[in-house]
């Protein structure tokens, strides 16, 4: 079968050292459709380089051709796995260049729902970064616990994923009679849920030697590179936006600020940024038993306005997304569709940092990585 | 046994012996595939808080069939700029790996596929089957991915060969025999007489045996987990890394013979734990058979006890998979050479002092 | 802690001309005006002083200032001429807690300033992403290229104000 002139000679131009490998927009473990161009050596990373695109919806472009009110649903879609906080970061930036005050039950519903949604983001993070390490149990853990949050949503704004539902000016419906009673049961069904979380996969001995020590940050390179939210705080600055520059009523609850100490490996290792947000899953639950206590009886829609037409300016505000610090700029010119929306996503800039953090290690490190830092392509691409 | 009562029934001596060899394929090998691929569905979805295949069947136990069907019927994609005669080989190089490891394995006292003297040693050399088969499938399929993974399994499975070896021969320092048949007989009695529990003969060394048994079982079990290449152990199929490794590239009936060919490896190693470390087909405490006086019975309960022991250690291996996440390339490379060999070497050498004094 | 007006006078004391037109009383915050060619200096001046210490670059955003005069064609659509385009950079503090927003523009025709990619890391994405959109050519960018849009699209900067759908991309109809 194989004779003399069918065995190939060696090229000249065949380089045998490096290999480009292409985690392909089709992939398990990317979270989305991203590209990660891999140059590798044997096994060990040269160089990661990412591309990104593939979930472009041109949302900015669209905000402009649209009024204020109609905006909201196409925030929702950026970070499709936190959308209540997508809407509230930009109710937030629109009453801003507004000027206009909020009635108390607004506030209080916009936390209740915004720390809800951290809490069921921060589960979708953890059990598919379980997931990528190999560990499909928690996995469906995670995703079982979710669904009773997202029953929750379902009751108030009739939508699982994508609600509609924080409005500029106020919220869309009044909270179910029955919201206050379900929200307050899920409270003490989640606390184990969180000790058994860390029994099957935090003190995993295997899970720790696949992730301490892996893609250290340390904590300038964070800051240089516009790190921010638990991938911040995983590094050792203790740096949130609901205490540094608080939004809403978040000044008067209660809650502590996890920060990274390195426990198992380096300070700002994949460990720390996986633990950060089981931690901050555990302060959410402290936030919303506060919040459901207080919740105070008003109108919610008293404060909508009927048109909203912005004086000529321009804001920037930003709010603590799961994710990072998700930032909107605003630019109004008096009329009623905005002239610019700029999104700052906080998983676009995260994606920077992939290149830093994988030079001189493995492939399954990359994995391990890129699930740390918690991306979600809706927010890359915008 | 089974040969003579086939050869008294067939008077043809190649007859006798083709038949032979075919009745563990059909009787329980393929059977045993189809179960448990059920049988891993199942018990994934109950430890995951879930149902599993419920519809086909009642409560879902003709799935397996439903899915070979299915996958026989698919189209054979081949993807261009293969290798063509390596690609189509492989798969039947891992099945014939697999299942040949069965021709050695007592499965009863009645029965035993072929009575080799040299046992355990044609079961680690026909498994090592199975590395070319994957180095082949990983080559052929023009694949960074598949390449990747042939190379990782196939450093795997070579690494994890010799803490198997170190342990195969303690137990043959203590027996005397390579021969599985004749290790399982050994084990007779009561449960105490296992070798897990320090062997048949009765004295001081049997209970200086005992730890050094459990930590060659502990030992064997983890590097038989390595072989099969399952969770922690499964870098080379990692979904989540690789897609799919060394078979991301077959489709319809080759794929079917990659994952049965995976399942029998499993029984097969598990089986063979059993027969070394659990007696084998030996029952725990004395046969119904022989209080009743029933004696045509004891075969078929030594076939239940083995069944048994396999199934269990099946289990057990679902268990850990689904249970624990999995180990980066260098850190498994280290969990062998730095660690497991040499714990079994030590054993080796203390029970080798043991048996010569 | 300082505000826009403190900033501006610091940077007008030590920069003079490069900094200019501070905008204040606005609806919701307060900018001022930086020259293009000196904004690599400044920045770096930004981060590096005591008192100011504005280590984190919050955003950086591309925006069509609509200012130029529209020539409309037949079939409804402009173009623009004249005019200019603008960089709004928004940095912060992470130790002094305080915030500025600064302004840059640069004519619409050669809308070339200084990359601040050597000051904060992050802002090499972010100008990758205000080159793709709407057309700044930063000078000593260490990579520039188009990153939302595919890397050979042509048909220009889609959020200017006057970007207009091309008919084809690579042989596939693009307006559906």
């Amino acid at each position: 079968m194989l004779t003399e002139e069918k065995i190939p000679t060696k090229p000249d131009n065949v380089r045998t050292e490096e290999m480009v490998l292409n985690m392909g927009p089709q992939h398990p473990s990317t979270h989305g459709v991203l590209r990660l161009e891999l140059t590798l050596q044997g096994e060990i990373i040269k160089e990661c380089r990412p591309h990104i695109g593939y979930l472009h919806r041109c949302f900015e472009k669209h905000a402009e051709a649209m009024t204020y009110p109609q905006v909201v649903p196409y925030t929702d879609r950026m970070d499709y796995l936190a959308s209540m906080y997508n809407e509230f970061g930009y109710a937030v930036a629109v009453e801003k260049l507004l000027g206009i005050e909020i009635p108390e039950r607004v506030e209080y519903i916009r936390v209740i729902m915004g720390e809800f949604q951290r809490i069921a983001s921060h589960l979708v993070a953890l059990g598919t970064y379980g997931a990528d390490i190999g560990a499909m149990t928690p996995f469906l853990f995670c995703f079982r616990d979710r669904e009773k949050i997202l029953s929750l949503f379902e009751l108030v704004s009739g939508a699982r994923l994508l609600y509609n539902y924080i409005w500029v000016g106020g919220v869309s419906h009044d909270l179910h009679p029955d919201f206050v009673r379900l929200a307050k049961e899920f409270i003490p069904y989640f606390r184990p849920k969180i000790k058994e979380l860390n029994d099957l996969l935090t003190g995993n001995r295997i899970f720790i030697e696949r992730t301490a020590n892996v893609g250290v940050l340390p904590l300038d390179t964070a800051i240089n590179f516009g790190i921010s939210g638990p991938n911040l705080r995983a590094s050792g600055l203790k740096w949130d936006l609901r205490r540094d520059d608080p939004y809403s009523i978040y000044d008067k609850f209660d809650f502590d600020i996890p920060i990274g100490k390195g426990e198992m490996g380096t300070v700002g290792d994949c460990w720390d940024r996986y633990y950060m947000r089981v931690l901050e899953m555990e302060q959410s639950l402290r936030i919303l038993e506060q919040a459901l206590d207080q919740i105070p009886e008003g109108d919610v829609s008293s404060a909508i306005p009927k048109r909203i037409k912005p004086p000529a300016g321009q804001v920037y505000s930003r709010v603590e997304n799961p994710r990072g610090e998700l930032g909107y700029f605003i630019i109004s010119n008096g009329t009623v569709n905005p002239f610019r929306i700029k999104v700052k996503g906080p998983s676009f800039v995260h994606l920077g940092i992939m290149n830093e953090l994988c030079k001189g290690h493995m492939i399954a490190d990359v994995i391990a990585i890129l699930g740390s830092i918690d991306i979600v392509l809706g927010e890359v691409d915008r | 046994m089974i040969y003579d009562y086939l050869y008294n029934l067939t008077g043809s001596e190649a007859l006798a012996a083709f038949i032979q060899s075919l009745l563990p394929l059909f009787i329980f090998i393929l059977p045993f595939a189809l179960f448990a691929v059920l049988m891993e569905r199942k018990v994934s979805a109950h430890m995951q808080d879930r149902l599993g295949p419920m519809r086909v069947g009642y409560h879902g136990i003709l799935q397996t069939v439903a899915d070979i069907l299915k996958l026989v019927q698919k189209e054979d994609i081949v993807p261009a700029d293969t290798d063509k005669p390596l690609f189509n080989i492989a798969p039947a190089l891992v099945f014939v790996g697999s299942y040949g490891v069965f021709a050695a394995i007592p499965f009863s006292g009645a029965f035993v596929g072929a009575n080799i003297d040299l046992g355990l040693f044609y079961i680690v050399a026909i498994s090592g089957l199975i590395v070319a088969g994957i180095l082949m499938a990983g080559w052929s399929s023009n694949n960074k991915y598949s390449l990747l993974g042939a190379m990782r399994s196939a450093a795997q499975i070579i690494s994890y060969e010799i803490p198997t070896m170190l342990v195969i021969l303690t137990i043959v320092m203590i027996t005397g025999t390579l021969n599985l048949y004749t290790l399982s007989e050994m084990q007779t009695g009561y449960f105490w007489n296992w070798m897990i529990f320090g062997g048949p003969d009765f004295g001081i060394s049997k209970f200086i045996f005992i730890p050094l048994m459990i930590i060659a079982f502990v030992v064997i079990y983890i590097s038989t987990l390595a072989e099969v290449n399952r969770t922690p152990f499964d870098i080379p199929e990692a979904e989540s890394e690789l897609v799919a490794g060394y078979h991301t590239e077959y489709s319809g009936m080759k794929f079917a013979m990659f994952f049965l060919a995976e399942y029998a490896n499993m029984f097969a190693v598990s089986a063979i734990v059993a027969a070394i470390f659990f007696g084998g087909f030996q029952s725990p405490f004395g046969y119904l058979g022989n209080t009743f006086g029933v004696h045509w019975l004891i075969p078929f309960e030594q076939f239940f006890w083995f069944t048994a022991k396999g199934l269990f250690f099946v289990f057990v291996q679902m268990w850990l998979r689904w249970t624990l996440p999995r180990l980066r390339v260098d850190q498994l490379m280290a969990l062998c050479w730095k660690y497991l060999i040499p714990i079994a070497f030590v054993d080796l050498l203390i029970v080798g002092l043991i048996t010569v004094l | 802690m300082k505000s826009t007006e403190e900033v501006f006078e610091i940077l007008k004391g030590r920069f003079g001309d490069a900094i200019s037109e501070l905008v204040t009383g606005q609806p919701a915050e307060s900018y001022f005006s930086v020259s293009p060619k000196e904004i690599n200096k400044i920045c770096f001046y930004l981060r590096d002083t005591e008192e100011l210490l504005f280590d984190n670059l919050m955003n950086l955003s591309g925006v069509d200032d609509d200012n130029g005069e529209k020539k409309t064609a037949e079939d409804g659509s402009f173009t623009t001429f004249g005019g200019t385009l603008s960089v709004f950079y928004h940095l912060e503090s992470t130790s002094l807690k305080h915030k500025v927003t600064i302004r840059v523009s640069v004519p619409r025709e050669t809308p070339e300033l200084e990359s601040v990619a050597e000051v904060w890391r992050c802002a090499d994405w972010h100008e990758r992403e205000a080159y793709d959109l709407i057309g700044f050519n930063f000078l000593n960018h260490p990579d520039l290229r188009r990153i939302l849009m595919p890397y050979d699209w042509e048909a220009g900067h889609p959020l200017r104000k006057d970007y207009k759908n091309p008919e084809f991309y690579q042989g596939m109809k693009v307006p559906y």
